[in-house]
């Protein structure tokens, strides 16, 4: 159709209608994977998709490489890139990842979940006093259910309200980011109270280790190549079985370099880790219990998301509700669960953050208002669409890596009095800055209103 | 007035004379206080395309709404193969084997063809997507609608022309074994080439034997792919008959005024020889 002979349809038939006038858009609005048959074509299908503006996960990770490489020049002694600096980071990270995840799924409804913040913390606190409740004697699993399902409940409830009354979603999260970051303190015990872990008591330490306690970096190692073994062979087979079956499939070059980034990424994070970061006297090496924990999170919602039905009607909820309906979706039944997975998977970020402050919730850590906006600034920074119906799970991952590295190097900083300002001004910049790319990519695509 | 707004009743000429396919006898609707629908008799035959015309107003969503499920009908009844059916929703239609392709197409931009084709109706192995099935039926549809212009049917709705969309709407419509497939103006937003495509389109659809009905507003369009032509005036079906004993003067005039002056309408002699 257009320049490059070597790019022909998949599919060609006796007699074909060309609609030349539309081949220019096509040819940029394409996943490259879909019509490269070789590498070569993959990347000049990928630049062309890169120059009208489609840029996928590209912006997150140039930004993190930009942040990584400014905050470690401009940091006292270039302490930034540090091992364990990176670990902490990674552990304040996971929080960001978690939530943004959550909102994620609420987010490709094209709607909002303004209360994610507030529901985590009160998740948090639910599982931390559960498992110190003198007398019940909450095992550390179920604790952590029980504020899961608590949390679903409170996000099934908004959607509720969303998805059958249809007040607008930003309305009703609003009321509920009020009404539950009041709820956190009186459940806390008053303004100046904190809740502690005991962690001589081997069921609340379990909730503390979930994101200080460590894996032998030789355990590290073995898990990673079986992650990497796992990931490489599904993707092989699931290339070479559509290819059996006559289907287009990704050349096999990019399976090679897709499986070689995963484990080049795998091991820097487990080599990270590996280094002591502790003194000469007491080393201290490891990776974070919660680095596996997030990628058994992002594994779910990536399926969920990817693979079922349940995933697929969240997206074209996004895309077009009306479209949706006509299909026989059950459109409100689908926003109610969305709002209720969200919450609960919040819940469990809340733990993670309970967790990353050494077992400790106090107002001063837990600041519901801050998290929430770091969550959405994740997911969108990440790469998931404010409009409805673009994003994966992944997006949350890089977001939230982003968004931590932005919190913790200024805090690295040590500006005094024009640090807790640059923790608001930078990351909204990266959000506003994130937020262009994801209009100027729709506008780039024509996605919007074209009938 | 009133003689010749009455439909030629018992005198309907159903293309080789065997029963319709679907069949609407004395059809009433009304909306509060508003009448939309006056006694409707249609005939929608298999193997030909009908053409639905009228002005504004004149009833024709209402009808095609009614037909497909969305509205019940306050009197009359439809018939289905011959027999007397209640199409009380989108499903029950479905059911039937009547589909219908509104003018805004109820696609998701963001999803690609394949989603947008099993929209609903995914296929399930081992409680997940079963996409590559999905993906080769998809093809195999698109493939003997000889819709064949898209590059890939994993790229997003997004990407497509307008008429590439109009087809894929289409091909989502017949993939599921359906009898009666209804086209709102499905060329009304389209340019020349992609209306041609179209066009196409939907004599392939009556080449396999299914019924078409097609609304229009655009003569040039229904002349060139209706076997029969229908015209509605103000909620009444004002005549109705071969796309033969027609022609654009006297389908304007049927559908501004309700009456062709001069040239009332008279069932061709010959109505069996037509389709």
């Amino acid at each position: 159709m257009t320049a490059d002979p070597g790019e022909t349809p998949a599919t060609t038939s006796a007699r074909t209608v060309d609609l030349t006038e539309d081949a220019k858009v096509e040819a940029v609005d394409i996943p490259p994977e879909l019509v490269a048959q070789s590498l070569g074509q993959y990347t000049r299908a990928w630049l062309r998709q890169l120059r009208s503006g489609n840029s996928g996960v590209l912006p997150v990770v140039a930004a993190i490489v930009i942040v990584a490489v400014v905050f470690e020049i401009i940091t006292p002694e270039h302490a930034f890139l540090r091992p364990s600096n990176l670990v902490f980071i990674f552990g304040l990270s996971t929080v960001y990842m978690v939530l943004a995840i959550a909102e994620t799924a609420v987010l490709l409804l094209a709607e909002v979940d303004l209360s994610v913040g507030a529901v985590a913390l009160i998740g948090g606190v639910i599982a931390f006093k559960l498992v110190q409740q003198p007398g019940a004697n909450w095992p550390w699993w179920l604790a952590l259910l029980a504020a899961l399902v608590i949390c679903g409940a409170i996000g099934a409830a908004q959607g509720v309200l969303t998805a059958i009354l249809r007040i607008p979603s930003f309305v009703v999260t609003l009321a509920g980011f009020l009404l539950f970051s009041g709820i956190l303190i009186v459940i806390l015990g008053g303004a100046d109270s904190s809740v502690n872990l005991n962690t001589s008591d081997p069921n609340q330490n379990i909730i503390y280790e979930m994101v200080q306690g460590l894996i032998s970096p030789v355990v590290g190692w073995i898990v990673l190549v079986v992650l990497v073994v796992a990931y490489g062979a599904s993707l092989w087979l699931r290339t070479t079985s559509r290819r059996r079956q006559g289907l287009t499939a990704p050349p096999l070059a990019l399976i090679a370099i897709r499986i070689a980034l995963v484990a080049i990424i795998g091991a820097a994070v487990v080599i990270i880790c590996s280094v002591n970061r502790g003194s000469a006297l007491k080393s201290v090496t490891g990776i974070p219990w919660v680095i596996p924990i997030v990628l058994v999170v992002l594994g779910i919602w990536t399926l969920v998301l990817g693979r079922t039905r349940f995933g697929r009607y969240i997206y074209a909820i996004g895309g077009n509700p009306e479209a949706a309906r006509r299909a026989g979706v059950n459109v409100p039944g689908i926003r109610i669960w969305a709002f209720a997975l969200c919450s609960a998977t919040a819940a469990l970020g809340g733990i993670l953050l309970g967790s990353f402050f050494f077992g400790e919730y106090s107002t001063n850590t837990a600041d519901p208002g801050q998290l929430v906006l770091y969550s959405i600034a994740a997911a969108v920074i990440g790469g998931v669409s404010l409009f409805g119906g673009r994003g994966k799970a992944i997006h949350g991952i890089l977001g939230g890596l982003l968004i931590g590295s932005i919190a913790y190097g200024v805090s690295l900083l040590s500006l005094g009095s024009l640090s807790t300002p640059l923790e608001y001004i930078l990351p909204g910049a990266v959000l506003l800055a994130a937020v262009l790319i994801d209009v100027l990519s729709r506008r780039g695509s024509g996605g919007v209103n074209r009938v | 007035m009133t003689e010749v707004n009455e439909p030629p009743k018992g005198a309907i000429p159903n293309g080789d004379g065997a029963e319709p396919l679907l069949k609407l006898r004395g059809i009433d609707k009304h909306f509060g206080p508003v009448q939309a629908l006056y006694g409707v008799d249609l005939d929608l035959p298999a193997g030909q395309v009908t053409g639905l015309c009228g002005d504004n107003g004149a009833g024709k969503s209402v009808l095609t709404r009614t037909i497909a499920g969305v509205h019940q009908p306050d009197h009359g009844q439809i018939y289905f193969q011959g027999k007397p059916v209640h199409i009380r929703s989108a499903r029950d239609a479905s059911a039937l084997g009547i589909e219908t392709v509104y003018q805004d197409l109820a696609l998701a931009d963001n999803l690609d063809i394949v989603q947008n084709m099993f929209l609903g109706r995914e296929k399930l192995r081992r409680g997940l997507l079963d996409e590559d099935s999905m993906e080769k039926t998809a093809a195999e549809t698109l493939s003997t609608l000889r819709v064949t212009t898209v590059r890939s049917i994993r790229q997003p709705v997004a990407s497509l022309s307008g008429g590439q969309r109009q087809s894929v709407a289409v091909a989502k419509a017949v993939m599921w074994n359906s009898k009666l497939v209804l086209l709102d103006e499905p060329t009304a937003a389209l340019g020349v080439v992609q209306t041609r495509s179209v066009l196409d389109l939907i004599k392939r659809l009556r080449d396999r034997g299914l019924a078409v009905m097609v609304i229009s507003h655009n003569l040039n369009d229904v002349f060139e792919v209706a076997d029969r032509i229908a015209v509605l005036y103000l909620g009444r079906m004002v005549v109705q008959g071969p796309a033969a004993d027609f022609d654009r003067q006297s389908v304007v005039e049927y559908m501004t005024t309700g009456t062709a002056s001069g040239r009332p309408y008279e069932p061709s002699a010959s109505a069996s020889g037509e389709g």
